[in-house]
Order: C-alpha cells, then sequence, then structure tokens
C-alpha cells in the first residue's frame, strides 16, 4: 500500500485571531512533532477550530506564523498548502461516487491516471470501503462519508492532516469505532496531525498530546494521562472529566476540606478560604449503617452503573458529592443508604472564587 | 387498506395531469385549429401558413434575433450571477439581502417605466457603440434578473456550499476549479432553471423591443398579425411549442443521475 510521505514538524506561533473585536486566538503557541497527533480540546467558542482554519489557510491570522516542515506558509493560499482536512460536516462532493472524490486532490496534483487509480483503491481500502468505490454519498452512511474523507485527505499525502471535530455527526457507537480507525491510519500512515474537539473522551483516547484551550490559548498541553490526573488549572481540572467542588481553607500548603487535610498541588497557595477540586475516583464510599452525624456522612441520592465502574451521588445535606468506584464494590449500596466518605489524600488543585475562573 | 390508498392517489394524480394538460392545450389546439384552416366554409385542413413562415424575412430575422438574444441573455445572466452569488454566500453573507433586493427590483417597476429608462442609454449604444437588436440583452438581463437569482438561490441553497468549496480548496482547487467542478455540477438543476425562464421571458418579451424599436419575434408577429394572421398564430404556436419541448428537454436533462437507492 502506499503511504503518505514521512511526518513533518508544525509550528504555530504566537498567533491570533479576533472577530468583530471578540478576540477568537490570543498568542496561541503550539509546536507539533513529526507524526504526531495533538488534539486541541475546549469548550465552544475557545479558539480551537479557529486554529485549524488558521493552519488550512481558510482564514487569515491578524497575527502571529504558521509553519509547516520549516517553511513560513501563513500567507500562503489553502489550495497551495497541502494540508489534508476532514470536516465537521460531510464535505464529499455529492455529483461524485467515492473513487472519484479520492481520486479529485490528486487530480489536481496531476498524479497520472494508473498512479491515482491505484493509491485511490489503496486508501479506501485503508479505511475499509473496498466494497463501496462507487458509491454515491447519499448512498452512504455518516460514518462511510467520513471514512471517505479521511481517505480522500490522505490520498494526497499530505504534509498535515487536519480533522475537524469529524466524529461530533455520528451516533455513539459508530463514534467510537471510527474514532480507533482515524488513530491506526494516522498510525499506519505517520502523518502529523492536529484533531479538534469538544469531547475530552475522544480527545484523551486518540491523541498523543492534548491540548486544552480556553479564552483562544492552551491552558495545558500534555499526555492524555497528564492532562486527566495532573491538570494544570482548575479549568483543565473542571472540563476534563468530572469535579467535586468542597469548600475549604488553604493553611500552610494543604486545603482543610470537611475536617480532612489534603495537600495541594501548588503548596505555595496563599492562605484562605477556597474550592478545593477533588475527582470522583478520588473519593471512596463505606456503608456505615451507624452513621452519627459528620461532615463526610450522608445517604445515598443516585448509583449510575458505567460498566466497569459506577457513580454513586451522595447527599452530605449541604452538597453533593460525586464517588466514582469498581462496580463489585458498589454491593449494597443503593439509593437511600446511609455512608461515609474517605477523601484520598492526594494533591488537588484549588479555585478561589465560584465559577473557577482563577488559578490558586 | 395501503394498496386502496395508493390507488385513490393514482386515480387523483392522472385526474389532475388531464385537467391542467387540458388548461394549457385547450388554446393551443385552438391556435392550431385557427392556423391551419383552409379559405371557405368547408375548406379541408392546409398546412400552408406554417409553410409560409419561411417566406416572411422579417419574421424569419425576429426569430433569429429572439433565439440569439435568449441564448446571450441566459449565457451573460448565469456568468453574472453564480459567481457574485456564490461569492457572496461564502465572503460576503451580509450583503445576501442586498444582492437579493437588487436582483428582485426589476419585478417591481413595470417594463414600460424600465423603457423610459432604458431609452437615453440606447440612445447612446446605438450612437456610439452598436444599434444591433442584439444589445438588447443588456436590458433582458435586467428583466430576467428575478427569475434567474430565485432559480439561483434555491439551487445554492440546497447544497453545503461553505464546506464544499473548502474541501476542495484543502485538496488543492483553485477558485476556478471550485466553480467549474465542485460547485457548478451540484446546481446544474437550477442552472437549467434559470436557463430555461431565461429564454421563455426573452422569447415572449414584446413592450421593451417595440418600444426601443427592436424588432425581435413578438413585434414581428405582431406586425405580421395585422396582414396575415394565420402565419402569425402558427409561429406563435411554434414558438410556445418549442418553449414546451425545452422545458421537457431540461427537465430529463436536469434529472439527477442517481437515486437513494441504499443506505449502509
Amino acid at each position: 500500500m502506499s503511504t503518505t510521505r514521512p511526518g513533518i514538524e508544525v509550528r504555530l506561533e504566537n498567533l491570533s485571531r479576533r472577530y468583530a473585536g471578540v478576540t477568537a486566538l490570543d498568542g496561541l503557541n503550539l509546536t507539533m512533532a513529526p507524526g504526531e497527533l495533538v488534539a486541541l480540546l475546549g469548550p465552544s467558542g475557545c479558539g480551537k477550530t479557529t486554529a485549524l482554519r488558521l493552519v488550512a489557510g481558510l482564514e487569515d491570522a491578524d497575527g502571529g506564523r504558521v509553519v509547516i516542515g520549516g517553511q513560513d506558509v501563513t500567507n500562503v493560499p489553502a489550495n497551495k498548502r497541502e494540508i489534508g482536512m476532514v470536516f465537521q460536516a460531510y464535505s464529499l462532493f455529492p455529483h461524485m461516487t467515492a473513487m472519484q472524490n479520492v481520486e479529485f486532490g490528486m487530480q489536481l496534483h496531476e498524479v497520472g491516471v494508473a498512479e491515482r487509480r491505484k493509491r485511490a483503491v489503496d486508501m479506501l481500502e485503508l479505511v475499509g470501503l473496498s466494497a463501496h468505490v462507487n458509491k454515491y454519498a447519499n448512498q452512504m452512511s455518516g460514518g462511510q462519508q467520513q471514512r471517505v474523507a479521511l481517505a480522500r485527505a490522505l490520498a494526497i499525502e499530505p504534509k498535515v492532516l487536519l480533522l475537524d471535530e469529524p466524529l461530533s455527526a455520528l451516533d455513539a457507537r459508530v463514534r467510537a469505532r471510527l474514532r480507533d480507525e482515524i488513530r491506526r491510519v494516522q498510525l499506519e500512515v505517520g502523518t502529523t496531525t492536529l484533531f479538534v474537539t469538544h469531547d475530552q473522551e475522544e480527545a484523551l483516547a486518540i491523541a498523543d498530546r492534548v491540548g486544552v484551550m480556553n479564552a483562544g490559548h492552551i491552558e495545558q498541553l500534555g499526555p492524555p494521562t497528564t492532562i486527566y490526573s495532573r491538570p494544570a488549572t482548575p479549568f483543565v481540572a473542571e472540563f476534563v472529566g468530572l469535579t467535586n467542588r468542597l469548600a475549604g481553607v488553604v493553611k500552610g500548603g494543604e486545603v482543610e476540606v470537611r475536617g480532612k487535610r489534603l495537600p495541594l498541588v501548588k503548596p505555595d497557595s496563599t492562605d484562605g478560604p477556597a474550592i478545593a477540586l477533588v475527582r470522583p475516583e478520588a473519593v471512596s464510599v463505606a456503608v456505615d449503617a451507624d452513621v452519627s452525624a459528620g461532615p463526610l456522612t450522608g445517604s445515598v441520592i443516585s448509583t449510575v452503573f458505567l460498566g466497569a465502574t459506577s457513580r454513586v451521588t451522595v447527599d452530605l445535606g449541604d452538597i453533593t458529592v460525586l464517588a466514582q468506584m469498581p462496580t463489585s464494590d458498589v454491593g449494597a449500596i443503593t439509593t437511600g443508604t446511609k455512608v461515609r466518605l474517605s477523601l484520598r489524600t492526594d494533591p488537588v488543585l484549588i479555585a478561589r472564587d465560584e465559577k473557577a475562573a482563577t488559578e490558586a | 387498506m395501503i394498496k386502496g390508498r395508493r390507488a385513490k392517489l393514482q386515480v387523483f394524480r392522472v385526474a389532475a395531469f388531464l385537467l391542467f394538460g387540458a388548461f394549457f392545450i385547450a388554446p393551443i389546439y385552438g391556435m392550431f385549429e385557427f392556423s391551419t384552416r383552409g379559405n371557405g366554409v368547408n375548406a379541408a385542413r392546409t398546412l400552408d401558413n406554417w409553410k409560409a413562415i419561411g417566406t416572411y424575412p422579417d419574421m424569419v430575422a425576429g426569430i433569429v434575433a429572439s433565439l440569439q438574444l435568449a441564448a446571450i441573455t441566459s449565457i451573460a445572466v448565469l456568468v453574472v450571477l453564480v459567481p457574485t452569488m456564490v461569492w457572496v454566500r461564502l465572503r460576503l453573507p451580509r450583503l445576501r439581502r442586498v444582492i437579493e433586493l437588487i436582483s428582485l427590483l426589476p419585478l417591481t417597476i413595470p417594463a414600460i417605466v424600465l423603457v423610459v429608462g432604458f431609452w437615453p442609454m440606447y440612445q447612446w449604444l446605438g450612437n456610439n457603440v452598436s444599434d444591433s437588436i442584439l444589445t438588447l440583452s443588456f436590458a433582458y438581463a435586467i428583466l430576467v434578473l428575478p427569475y434567474a437569482y430565485r432559480a439561483l438561490d434555491a439551487g445554492l441553497g440546497a447544497i453545503d456550499i461553505k464546506t464544499l468549496s473548502e474541501a476542495a480548496r484543502s485538496l488543492g482547487a483553485g477558485w476556478p476549479t471550485v466553480m467549474w467542478r465542485v460547485i457548478v455540477p451540484n446546481i446544474s438543476s437550477a442552472l437549467l432553471n434559470a436557463a430555461l425562464l431565461s429564454v421563455a421571458l426573452v422569447l415572449g418579451e414584446y413592450t421593451i423591443a417595440n418600444n426601443l424599436l427592436y424588432p425581435n419575434l413578438q413585434v414581428s408577429l405582431v406586425s405580421l398579425g395585422r396582414t396575415n394572421a394565420g402565419v402569425s398564430i402558427a409561429v406563435a404556436v411554434a414558438s410556445l411549442l418549442f418553449a414546451f419541448a425545452l422545458l421537457i428537454a431540461i427537465s430529463f436533462v436536469g434529472r439527477p443521475r442517481r437515486m437513494r437507492s441504499e443506505v449502509a
């Protein structure tokens, strides 16, 4: 099978973009290693799609540079950048078959007929659509269309592959399957890839590194495990995964939460009231029929079966707390069960205001 | 139950088709009958009027001029309107309402008022550029603008023009390629509809041509009708049949090549 060219380094240097007074990108910096898959993750309006469109050349930057393979392409038009892109909306040309769609870009790059056909067949085989080469877009499902779009983008042997929420229009089962397939294909061809999504599960599952974006800049960039287990800011902690917000008091490099002292990720935080951000898996639940009134005792509101784990919601009187535990440990815990919670002494992040907008 | 409902629907369809068919055919039949009458009360049917069309050089010139005008106007309107509408949708969406308003404006102005505006322009054109009847295509392009705009707007609204053009651009297509190989094939029905409306309007136009003193098909028809009503009606029937034939041809050409047959 024909493969794409070796991965190329991509650098976004101090990129900025404003729309009618609103800052979409605020000095974004990102360096992608050759062959790396970086996911930009963030809520709507955080600037992740804008960043991707600036790399593609579909929009012009107000400031900064896009450097691909050492070449400054900031002012190069989109059709000269040699970039493959898969869009959120279905983008197959409706008047062409799957095969013709994949051949389209190669035709424009003046690839010979025989080579073009061979590469198109290879690419469609790579995405598992050998049996659908002569189908039109309206004869294929959403997942199949996106796979053809992926094959079409890769067929031109792009320097960079850009994926703009390609799975968001698909149902959950197809989404999970196609997500794995995209990763398999990306690893096979080795193209440097920028993947934009608002789905944290998708980003954590697929990427070599995840960049969590907020208000036009990257709050934290790192491997998925680091992003999840060692969030650098309250925003990241709250956006990636579920988080309990527990009121406490910072004192001497620790935060006291409901009678329990927890170490801080940043021990030099100033003393005073704060909100501790505690992951549900750092909360354990013990059944205690003889529950006397205490800061970490309460009754179960609900249990949600998630497969290998279950999520238990406990009412402590003034606040509800989420705990995640192995399903095998749930046992007799049901709605109304009196329980006692304990907090694991992992280092925690704190937020100073109600919205967790500021960092400790 | 369902079978019975389908049969009823089929009967309704056939009845509606016959009714509307009669509505259109009856006047044409009347015209055809008139154009094939022989001289005298019990005279046999004759095609003399039809055969005589070619013997009126002014009539032939009018027909040729109108066909040329129809072709030029259709092409000119499409060439100007399609790229403009695509560009406005992609880059200047805020101007869409303005363009729509400008395009629909000719609908609100009576043809005779347009003539008053065109008159000095055509006087200048006649003195300085050309007094050919084909210059009427400028006026006709404005006249057909609202109809062509509506047809094209519906076609462009049916496809995701932004995503398709961005996908093509990312694959290496310049703007001409995007237009010619991606957008045009996907709005072919709309283009044909716009062209048909333009042709039909130009073939039937009388007021502007007559007042600007250009002998197009309709002006020649009226003129001939004063001396030989039979030939005049024969030409009118022929032009109507031509428009119908064009409509049917276009509806076949514009039919999608593929039908939704399977969704995996």
